[in-house]
């Protein structure tokens, strides 16, 4: 499935919610299902800046496509965490360099990407396409 | 939209103080955040402005706004009497003996820089000791830890024990004759305690050191006066007690300003000035480079003003009152661990949910109208001490309420379910 498609049907999903506490119970939910990464990689190098809460990501080429692992001490960015990697994961390397994802915005995430809440969305996938662009030029 | 409770008009008649007749002076808590009445418990961050203040920004820029110090017309003599007639409201508010005793800063920070760096460097030869504490705000520790860097003087820090008060045997070994300064401060930010400056203040004149106190968290919830607890240096932010952002206070001892360098460079700090030689002004100009924040400094005034006609002993006894309700509700929920538990403390709770990430749950008090402060609240020292990353701080003003405290109850409750 295409990122796009990926992301429309994470919009249709969220649409359902008409109370803002059952969004974020989906999404809580959502966390737990995150591909978790590996403990000994929850490191310096694997630690995304800018997040009041800790979050941790990892990515490994397999056969041509990108899968991302990660994790959170934090419940919602857990969640978010799981969102992205859901979307980005098993794409190739070009295809995550160029997509402008749009469904964060659509489902009303968008205040966590605000300065108040220290850009930790922004840099998540901002370093998601990092780890895309150096799996490009391998 | 009223956030007052029943409770809260029993309190408005035991305590005499009453809540609702202040709150009409805020207009910005007279509002919804998503849905529900705003509940603003982030005063450790900053306080919120009566009318009084926020006209007098408007009547500044609308009616006599110029620089000052320097022009002989009409607007700028008006501008420099207000300006100067600010800074004698402050003397009198700290009860300073002299006017020049008062420097406008843009802050707290900026006054323990000017301290630190000023006196500091003058002063500080390796092997001298500057003494602060293990609860310290970044901005007296950094600036510190700069200086000491710069003359080989080594930092020492009172170290503080697990209710969150300062260990007075350990600060009685570690002020010694070494020690040039013992910067510390009044009321903690992150915690709430009241620390006994009195006695810190004691021990560092028998050994002859100087004295700066940061009352940037103390001055918004009761009254200081410089002269009896006779410390040389005392620094607060405007904007924690009423008023705006970016100006503060200083007050030094007059023989100690008068002794430091200048800090920074430029106009009106200076007396005469060609390319052999600069002479600077007196203090407190000495101090104040460049076009201050008049408008600020004026607007300042206005914000003690109207601070000091309140009944402080109504706000203590009321602001008390909050917080023990807070702390008796708080309790009742599963899970709660308080950190800063001392004796003596403003109207400050720092907790965690035991297993909840406070991200989430200050994500989730905001949703429901509560604005609180998640974080390390600049005092990552003060974390570590206690092996956590950051807690959830309710800070309290006299403008709060009872109802208030019911509604961040409501949404911990909410909280909890979510996240659990």
């Amino acid at each position: 499935m295409s990122i796009a498609a990926k992301e429309a049907e994470i919009i249709e999903e969220f649409s359902m919610f008409d109370e803002w506490t059952s969004k974020y119970e989906y999404l809580i939910d959502l966390g737990r299902s995150l591909p978790l990464i590996d403990e000994q990689l929850k490191n310096e190098d694997h630690l995304i800046k800018g997040c009041q809460s800790q979050v941790w990501l990892d990515a490994s080429l397999e056969e041509g496509k990108v899968r991302f692992k990660g994790d959170s001490d934090a419940q919602i960015p857990k969640g978010i965490v799981s969102l992205l990697v859901h979307v980005m994961s098993d794409e190739s390397p070009e295809e995550i360099v160029n997509t402008e994802l749009t469904f964060i915005d659509k489902i009303g995430l968008k205040e966590h990407l605000s300065p108040t809440r220290a850009n930790g969305l922004v840099a998540m996938v901002k370093q998601m396409k990092l780890y895309a662009l150096a799996f490009q030029h391998k | 939209m009223s956030l007052v409770s029943d409770k809260d008009k029993l309190m408005i008649e035991s305590t005499g103080f009453d809540v609702e007749n202040i709150r009409k002076d805020f207009p910005i808590l007279h509002q919804k955040v998503n849905g529900k009445p705003l509940v603003y418990f982030d005063n450790g961050a900053t306080s919120q402005k009566p009318q009084t203040v926020i006209d007098a920004i408007s009547n500044y820029y609308s009616s006599y706004n110029a620089n000052i110090h320097r022009g002989v017309h009409h607007l700028s003599q008006i501008a420099t009497s207000a300006y100067e007639e600010a800074r004698e409201e402050v003397r009198s508010y700290l009860n300073a003996s002299k006017k020049e005793e008062i420097v406008f800063t843009k802050g707290t920070t900026e006054g323990i820089n000017l301290v630190a760096h000023s006196w500091g460097r003058a002063n500080l030869k390796a092997g001298d000791e500057v003494v602060i504490s293990a609860m310290e705000h970044h901005a007296n520790i950094v600036p510190w830890q700069m200086v000491c860097e710069a003359t080989g003087a080594i930092l020492k820090v009172i170290p503080i024990d697990n209710k969150g008060e300062l260990i007075l045997s350990d600060a009685e070994k570690l002020i010694t004759e070494k020690t040039k300064i013992l910067s510390v401060m009044h009321v903690s930010n992150a915690l709430g305690s009241i620390n006994p400056i009195e006695d810190l203040i004691c021990l560092a004149k028998k050994v002859n050191a100087l004295t700066l106190i940061d009352g940037a968290q103390a001055v918004p919830h009761f009254m200081v006066d410089v002269q009896s607890l006779d410390c040389d240096f005392y620094v607060f932010s405007a904007h924690k007690l009423l008023g705006p952002t970016g100006v503060g206070v200083l007050y030094g001892k007059l023989e100690l300003l008068e002794a430091m360098p200048p800090w920074q460079g430029g106009g009106d700090m200076i007396k005469e000035v060609t390319f052999a030689k600069t002479t600077y002004a007196d203090v407190p100009l000495k101090f104040e480079a460049g076009t201050p924040n008049i408008e600020g400094c004026i607007v300042m005034a206005e914000a003690i003003r109207y601070w000091r006609a309140l009944d402080h002993d109504a706000i203590d006894k009321y602001e008390q009152a909050l917080l023990s309700y807070a702390k008796e509700k708080l309790s009742e929920i599963d899970g709660m661990i308080f950190y800063g538990t001392a004796e003596k403390k403003v109207p400050v709770i720092s907790f965690l949910l035991e297993g909840l990430h406070p991200y989430d749950v200050g994500f989730i008090l905001d949703k429901h109208g509560v604005a609180v402060r998640t974080g390390h609240h600049c005092a990552q020292p003060i974390m570590d001490f206690y092996g956590i990353p950051g807690t959830i701080r309710a800070s309290f003003s006299f403008y709060n309420t009872f109802a208030e405290i019911d509604q961040m109850i409501d949404a911990l409750h909410l909280a909890k379910r979510m996240l659990s």
